[in-house]
């Protein structure tokens, strides 16, 4: 495929991994944090970390949008699922495994005569509402900058259309805060156990953002950025770059992804956001806590297509699942393997956290594509 | 979650609707969140909808970013670097 085939190139990697060899410095470690869950998704299905030397380690970050959901929200569509037969709840696939509360997931909810249902696109939900007018369709809408204005879009829509039936559950998040969140944070600030020389940034969520809004990591925090594609090739030069720039005692943004990512941005899709959305004063996240600023509401002039206003729907704080360590791995304090159920209680098939339900959580991307690295070859 | 990957406009629709081509599989998306696509340009699509556009001349100077660091190892090879 044009655009992906030739950023997958297995040659073009092995001459990579020897520049980043040479120009890593023997002497000093590196360690960077790459945010997305695409490009941890990435590093593990190409090997991207047995092409790197021994003192470049890579740390996964908390950027993926189903792992850094709390249990607490999902609990909230599930009562009103559960709760009012008319409501139709349809979100993203990725959503429906999260387990929740009471051994429950929208899944299971859905086992329990819950009308739930999977869609590909805000789109689809809409077009469900169109089609049952009779029923009430709440989307259930997560994700990064990247699936924001898509949601925007279509609670436009329906309110021009006059939709009554239509509502969207909003737990839209945002990334820069993320990242100021785990330079903000004691692992990182005192007690040095992670170690972060800087960032492998968003791919995806900078196609809408641009590159500007990282420019205040790089200048307050002195942390370099490499914006970078979520093909192996793009992952292994922003590593090259990144190491360049601490060589170099630079702390800048830089863009290895300019094939789709401008220093501006989507206007058009920024536009869109800001005039649906605005800032929530403070959202959960899983791992991270509270994060002030962290989160998007709808505006006041949409109320009608608020399903957390229509239904009068409260958010009540979970703790995690004792035994799982997904919070410490999205804060990049630990690695899959120090979690004691992994690839045993906990598998894909059946996630006892949220790390392990989508593809681009470190625990699911470990256990896909990694696991057997951890295994000694033993000659028979 | 937030995986895209880029697709070939082959079809300009009604309603900022286009069809793409994945590799092979044609698929319809919603063209709402990007101004002037033109047929044949390549879009990263999202969850049903383009975020951007591509710029194939930007694609072509990474990839010749990626071939200079050979480049380089082939003149450390020589002894001229
Ligand atoms: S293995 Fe499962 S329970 Fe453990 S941290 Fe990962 S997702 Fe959580």
């Amino acid at each position: 495929m044009k655009y992906v085939d030739e950023f997958r190139d297995g040659e073009v990697a092995a001459t990579l991994a020897e520049a980043i060899a040479r120009e890593a410095d023997t002497g000093r470690r590196y360690a960077f944090m790459e945010f997305c869950g695409g490009h941890t998704h990435a590093i593990s299905r190409y090997g991207v970390t047995d092409l790197l030397p021994a003192n470049v380690r890579m740390i996964h970050g908390p950027g993926c949008p189903v792992c850094v959901l709390p249990i607490g929200r999902i609990d909230m569509a599930i009562r009103l699922v559960l709760e009012r037969p008319e409501v139709i709840l349809c979100t993203y696939g990725d959503c429906l495994r999260v387990p929740a509360s009471d051994r429950l997931s929208l899944l299971k909810a859905k086992a329990r005569g819950g009308d739930v249902r999977m869609v590909y696109s805000a789109a689809d939900a809409l077009a469900l509402a169109r089609k049952h007018p009779e029923r009430e369709v709440v989307f259930f809408a997560i994700g990064f900058e990247t699936t924001t204005p898509p949601t925007a879009l279509v609670i436009k829509q329906a309110q021009l259309m006059g939709l009554a039936n239509f509502s969207v559950i909003c737990n839209h998040v945002l990334t820069p805060s993320a990242i100021m969140t785990i330079l903000e944070s004691p692992e990182v600030r005192e007690l040095g156990t992670v170690p972060l020389d800087g960032f492998v940034g968003p791919a995806h969520v900078s196609t809408i953002i641009g590159s500007r809004p990282y420019a205040f990591f790089a200048e307050e925090y002195r942390k370099p950025v490499v914006i970078a594609g979520f093909e192996p090739l793009d992952v292994m030069q922003a590593i090259r770059m990144l190491i360049r720039q601490v060589n170099e005692g630079r702390a800048e943004v830089e863009n290895e992804f300019t094939r789709a990512v401008s220093e501006e941005g989507n206007l058009k899709a920024q536009a869109l956001v800001s005039e649906v959305f605005e800032l929530r004063r403070s959202f959960e996240w899983r791992g991270l806590r509270e994060v002030p600023y962290s989160a998007l509401r709808i505006r006041a002039a949409f109320a009608a297509q608020d399903a957390e206003r229509k239904f009068d729907l409260a958010f009540t704080p979970v703790p995690d699942n004792k035994a799982c360590e997904c919070g410490a791995i999205l804060r990049g304090v630990k690695k899959p393997t120090d979690c004691k159920i992994f690839g045993t209680v906990c598998t894909p098939e059946n996630p006892m956290g949220s790390c392990m339900v989508s593809s681009e959580g470190a625990c699911a991307a470990h256990y896909n594509y990694g696991r057997f690295r951890d295994v000694p070859v033993v000659a028979a | 979650m937030c995986l895209a990957i880029p697709a070939r406009v082959v079809e300009l629709m009604d309603e900022d609707m286009a069809r793409v081509d994945l590799g092979g599989v044609r698929k319809e998306i919603s063209l709402a969140l990007v101004d002037e696509v033109a047929l044949g340009d390549y879009v990263i699509v999202h969850v049903g909808y383009a975020l951007s556009k591509l710029d194939p001349d930007e694609a072509e100077k990474t990839l010749a970013l990626f071939a200079e660091s050979g480049l380089d190892l082939q003149a450390i090879a020589e002894g001229s670097a």
